[in-house]
């Protein structure tokens, strides 16, 4: 006997279209096509009634309840008979089980959207992202003008805990980092440089570089990379299991009791980090500038302090604390707007690093040209 | 258990008046409206997606209803200003269906920071509530565990040590047996009936599990995701033998077959 599947279909003189099955009918052959079939049961007149006939089946699993549903519907919707009387009994059941909630019209549109309607639609997801952080902003105010007054609920020793999380325990990856920033830009500059003869400059531009754009910008990105992400999961993991929605019943203001002290401590810590990373990026240059450029360490440090003013360590300074809380804001914020499920806190965290690495770059373009016009 | 003789005067400790309730354009419910009496077990029951636990979310203030009113003692809940609102769920515990403990806090620490939120206790004195209330529900001596370290039904009963901290005047329970075993559910079926008999508490319980809602339930609405909206109220065995609407026969008795829990006859 064949083990192949079949199924035909022929109409008797009563008016019945008989549907006959044999053979294996299992998904690992695939799903045959029963557009023949339902082309029959649309043809007119119409059959009388749609029976189906299943005394060759060998093997079946829902390949075949597959087809003989698709089918009884059709006929259904042209209000034919169906008869499964001659079906294994375990397809007419399931069959009918299928059939017994009829398929609700809820699934969400499918149309695909023409290009100018996901433009506009994208263009008012970011007015909205950018609109949700106003009220957040606002509100991290108002936390921090109750905290100025002594009212705000943070305890002390979260704010240290956090301290130490984004401030002693980023030092590694920041030394790293701000290391290898500052040998490429003294690799960079020392070829250049070595051609008029001027190799000692290298210190000038890796100081300079270093304090007034690298140190900030490289730790800012570290630690939205390495904080912001953490604050995003960590809020918007409590909002999936419900916690913040615990604090809101006590009574508690999550974004006095969890914002506010990380919001601090990167406010806090963001400065230092950047100090160290200014400091680590020169010694870097200074690696390079000596070991292969022949200056000796005294002529470095000489041209290098000659070079950076108190102004550039200022500004560099002056920026990492704006990044601190930029990196803070994005991260505590996509945190709070976190959904229910962990795809959102994925989603979350993404957006927080996102956000705040556009952010800082967008901020310092606005620094640089500030300081420009300034002339500082 | 729930045997004493109804006694009509008690004076309604909570109303739900004409309720409207959903997210953005979307209403999960309309017109919702019912009274609890003080010392009540309340049952708010229901279907899956009926909107049972938005309808707690609305009377917490966690979500914001679209029309209508929760009023607690008469006094508005909704319309409360902040301060308000916040000495009103001071008298309010509530667990949560996972058990919502603060994750980064021991169990002890759980427990004492609604204390040292709301009391002007001294460290010494809020350990000793702590302790009494993580032995009112079987963990004394876990104070210094943290949810993480201990099992779900552990992490429910320090929710509840949690909920009673303040010594509440209602108690909210969001699916009390969800994800735990019949046992472990029972054991917290007598637990919030003995808590809060002892506390002298008003409780709300939203739950489909129909043993748990005859075992301790006095007064209840059933919310029917067709119609979106109340169908019935009145104590879950009252449903059972006298209700005359379909749906909630059809979940009383676990659609139609028989009476499996052998309660109400």
């Amino acid at each position: 006997m064949s083990e192949r599947r079949e199924l035909t279909f022929r109409r008797t003189e009563g008016g019945v279209l008989e549907v006959h099955f044999s053979g294996a009918w299992t998904l690992s052959e695939g799903l045959p096509d029963a557009e023949p079939v339902t082309a029959a049961l649309a043809a007119s007149p119409p059959p009388s009634s749609l029976r189906l006939e299943g005394r060759g089946i060998e093997r079946w699993d829902s390949a075949l309840v597959s087809v003989v549903s698709q089918l009884a519907d059709a006929a259904r919707k042209r209000s034919v008979p169906v008869d499964l009387g001659a079906l294994p009994s375990g397809v007419g059941r399931l069959v009918q089980l299928a059939a017994a909630v009829p398929e609700r019209d809820s699934r969400k549109s499918s149309a695909p959207e023409g290009f100018l309607a996901r433009l506009g639609r994208g263009a008012l997801a970011v007015y909205d992202d950018a609109a949700a952080f106003v009220p957040f902003v606002g509100e991290a105010v108002v936390s921090f003008a109750s905290l100025a007054r002594g009212r705000a609920r943070m305890r002390r020793s979260d704010l240290f805990v956090e301290i130490q999380d984004c401030g002693v325990s980023a030092l590694g990856i920041v030394s790293l980092i701000s290391l290898l920033v500052g040998l490429i830009l003294a690799f960079v500059g020392a070829v250049q440089l070595q051609q008029f003869g001027a190799a000692i400059y290298v210190a000038d531009l890796v100081g300079i570089a270093m304090t007034r754009e690298m140190g900030a910008m490289m730790t800012g990105i570290i630690m939205a990379g390495r904080t912001g992400a953490a604050f995003a999961a960590q809020i918007g993991n409590m909002k999936v299991t419900e916690e913040i929605d615990a604090l809101q019943t006590f009574g508690i203001s999550p974004m006095e009791y969890l914002v506010l002290p990380r919001m601090l401590a990167l406010f806090v810590m963001m400065p230092l980090l950047t100090l160290y990373a200014d400091f680590v990026g020169m010694f870097g240059g200074g690696l390079v500038g000596v070991g292969m450029l022949g200056i000796t360490p005294e002529q470095y440090v000489n041209h290098t302090m000659k070079a950076v003013s108190m102004t550039n360590f200022a500004i560099g300074i002056l920026k990492g604390s704006v990044f601190g809380i930029l990196v803070a804001v994005s991260g505590c914020l996509r945190g709070m707007q976190c959904g229910r499920d962990s795809a959102a806190v994925g989603r979350a965290t993404t957006s927080a690093v996102v956000t705040s690495i556009v952010l800082i770059i967008l901020t310092d373009a606005i620094f640089t040209v500030v300081c420009n016009v300034l002339g500082v | 258990m729930p045997k004493d003789p109804p006694a009509p005067e008690r004076e309604v400790h909570i109303e739900v008046r004409d309720l409207d309730m959903g997210y953005g354009d979307f209403v999960v419910m309309r017109k919702l409206g019912f009274q609890i009496r003080r010392g009540d077990v309340f049952i708010i029951m229901g279907g899956s997606g009926s909107g049972k636990s938005t309808l707690f979310r609305n009377m917490t203030g966690l979500v914001e209803p679209l029309r209508g009113d929760v009023l607690y003692g008469g006094e508005s809940f909704t319309r409360a200003e902040p301060e308000r609102r916040e000495a009103m769920l001071r008298k309010m515990g509530i667990l949560y269906q996972q058990g919502a403990l603060w994750s980064s806090l021991t169990l002890a620490e759980n427990v004492a920071l609604p204390l040292q939120q709301y009391t002007r206790l001294a460290a010494h004195e809020i350990a000793e509530i702590v302790e009494l209330k993580l032995s009112l529900v079987g963990l004394g001596g876990f104070g210094d565990f943290m949810p993480g370290e201990i099992s779900g039904g552990m992490r429910k009963r320090a929710g509840l040590a949690r909920a009673i901290a303040l010594d509440p005047e209602i108690l909210f329970f969001d699916e009390p047996s969800a994800g735990l075993d019949p046992i472990s559910s029972k054991l917290l079926d007598d637990l919030i009936v003995e808590l809060s008999q002892s506390l002298g508490a008003t409780v709300v319980v939203v739950t489909h599990e129909l043993a748990s809602l005859f075992a301790i339930g006095t007064n209840g609405v059933f919310l029917d995701a067709e119609t979106r909206t109340m169908i019935a109220t009145g104590s879950p065995r009252d449903m059972l033998e006298h209700s005359d609407q379909k749906n909630v026969r059809a979940f009383l008795t676990r659609g139609g077959s028989g009476n499996p829990t052998g309660v109400g006859q």
